[in-house]
């Protein structure tokens, strides 16, 4: 694990206030968001997040629990994964 | 660099519909300290230092898991064949032994635990004959205890006395668990050229040139190469290979990462990253599907040797480049109860036991998950086994036969075993006899290669 970057993605059809209930879950446990793009896609909705934890008390079950939990609120999936994840298979 | 939300997505597509999972993360652990004349003390410090080893494991790759988001199957354990370990113990049968290393799994939380294992491929010890007599009552009487024989090597030759003793070791097998199907045999695989780090099972073993404790990792994805395979337009097949060498790149640089993470936390080595393309009962995740993806109307037909033989060299080609530390199998598997395209093809009638036997000269293990009536007699499942290691020993090459011979089934019938292991349909055999040259016994000699020194 090479650092604390997290990437956060969003699925699901698009509606009113999903940015808005991410990112205030995301306050809550001290994430902050390093870059954000979004693409709209046959209705699919699509957010893909890079955040970045500062605290040093950050609990990744705790904060991927309430992740699970808004997305469910608003139908949304929302996946949160180390960026590691992402570079080792892509980068070399 | 910045990372692509394509890539990103891609990477999510894998994971969540194309079945991309870490198999197994297997705990090598070394029991050779262990070793006590009193089968009783023997027991309680195995099952002490598998657990004083393993208490973390099961924690450590859970968090490993939500933090990278990439499923981790099975968590599992090998150990130092027992025969060695438990060669000094004043005991009739080992049976005791089986039973701790259950017990220890369990504790620890884990999938299954291998290494009830002997390496008699030049000869037989009174322990390793000791180990192999407690054989099928040690898997009818355990849930997760996994087994394994190497009864021949490209540098010994094949050992024809075991491959005898073990067709009458699979037949009690099945019989001692016929009202499951005979699934003690699933549990159960002999071997040619036995690799000392593989972390799949059933022939996961912690080999005697391995370090104390030790992570070796099992990565899959026939889905993923599925898909990448069936997403290409009019392809050649060096475009085919092209594209299986890159997904199988970057499916290994997964594993890479997990198994590494793993090590690091439990302080043990990190050991090999074993690709292979492990088929699951899923729709899709199937390594039948690849080969027709490529343009076989149905698994098991002319060709398809071929395929597989392009399959295997291209995931082995990108696993290379992608990890130092590749080892274990690191290629195609073909179980045959564990894959539905392979179901669907003996079904139909294109995949017979000739054809796989064929197969298994060009891919990764051998005769795997494979049924066959109940009263296929104990010299024929030798013969079988016989031609399996003949094949490995001149092919310089892992070879193995996990073959159940189902009790009370014929031809035609299915044997559904659960879970991982699937459902298998029961395929028919030579009714020729093969008794007489397996009652002959004494060892096929080294093959010319072995004269390398």
């Amino acid at each position: 694990m090479s650092s604390s970057r997290f990437i956060i993605t969003v699925i699901g059809l698009d509606r009113v206030g999903i940015v808005a209930g991410i990112s205030r879950v995301m306050a809550e446990h001290s994430v902050n968001i390093a870059d954000i793009r979004q693409t709209i896609m046959k209705d699919l909705f699509t957010m893909i997040m890079q955040a970045e934890v500062k605290s040093a008390g950050f609990n990744l079950a705790a904060f991927q629990e309430a992740m699970a939990a808004v997305g469910k609120e608003l139908g949304v999936q929302v996946i949160v994964q180390h960026e590691d994840a992402f570079r080792f298979m892509h980068r070399i | 660099m910045p990372i692509h939300p394509e890539e990103i997505l891609e990477t999510i597509k894998m994971v969540t519909n194309e079945h991309l999972d870490i198999r197994t993360v297997t705990m090598g652990i070394n029991l050779r300290g262990c070793s006590h004349p009193d089968i009783r003390v023997f027991n309680e410090q195995v099952h002490a230092h598998i657990l004083s080893r393993a208490e973390n494991l099961v924690r450590t790759t859970e968090a490993i898991q939500s933090l990278y988001g990439i499923p981790i199957i099975n968590k599992r354990i090998s150990v130092t064949p027992i025969a060695i370990v438990a060669e000094s113990c004043r005991a009739d049968d080992l049976v005791s032994v089986a039973e701790t290393l259950d017990r220890a799994a369990h504790d620890a939380g884990i999938d299954f635990i291998g290494g009830f294992s002997a390496l008699v491929q030049k000869g037989i010890t009174p322990g390793d004959l000791r180990l192999i007599n407690s054989i099928p009552l040690a898997m009818a009487n355990t849930k997760k205890v996994c087994s394994s024989v190497n009864v021949a090597t490209t540098k010994a030759g094949i050992n024809m006395d075991a491959v005898s003793l073990m067709g009458h070791i699979v037949k009690q097998t099945a019989d001692l668990t016929s009202e499951r199907g005979g699934i003690g045999c699933a549990k159960l695989v002999v071997f040619a050229n036995a690799p000392e780090d593989n972390p799949f099972m059933a022939g996961a073993f912690h080999g005697i040139g391995e370090p104390d404790c030790v992570i070796n990792v099992g990565v899959s994805g026939p889905g993923v190469v599925n898909a990448a395979v069936r997403s290409l337009q009019n392809p050649t097949l060096g475009d085919i290979a092209e594209c299986i060498k890159k997904t199988a790149f970057k499916i290994t640089r997964m594993g890479e990462m997990v198994g590494r993470e793993v090590a690091q936390r439990l302080g043990a080595q990190f050991g090999v990253l074993d690709l292979s393309l492990a088929p699951t009962p899923a729709v899709g995740d199937s390594v039948a599907a690849i080969l027709e993806a490529m343009g076989l109307e149905s698994c098991g037909t002319h060709g398809t040797t071929a395929a597989l033989a392009l399959l295997n060299d291209a995931v082995k080609k990108g696993g290379a480049m992608a990890s130092s530390s590749v080892g274990g199998l690191s290629g195609a598997f073909i179980p045959v109860s564990e894959d539905e395209g392979m179901i669907r093809a003996v079904q139909r009638g294109s995949l017979s036991l000739d054809k796989l036997e064929a197969m298994t000269c060009v891919c990764s293990v051998g005769l795997d998950m494979i049924a066959v009536p109940g009263d296929t007699s104990h010299a024929t499942i030798s013969a079988i086994i016989a031609d399996e290691m003949a094949i490995g020993m001149i092919n310089r090459k892992t070879t193995a036969v996990r073959i159940i011979p189902a009790p009370g089934k014929k031809v035609g019938d299915m044997v559904a075993f659960g879970g991982l292991l699937g459902t298998a349909p029961v395929m028919p055999v030579h009714n020729f006899s093969s008794e007489a040259f397996i009652a002959r016994g004494g060892r096929i000699p080294a093959p010319i290669q072995s004269l390398t020194n």
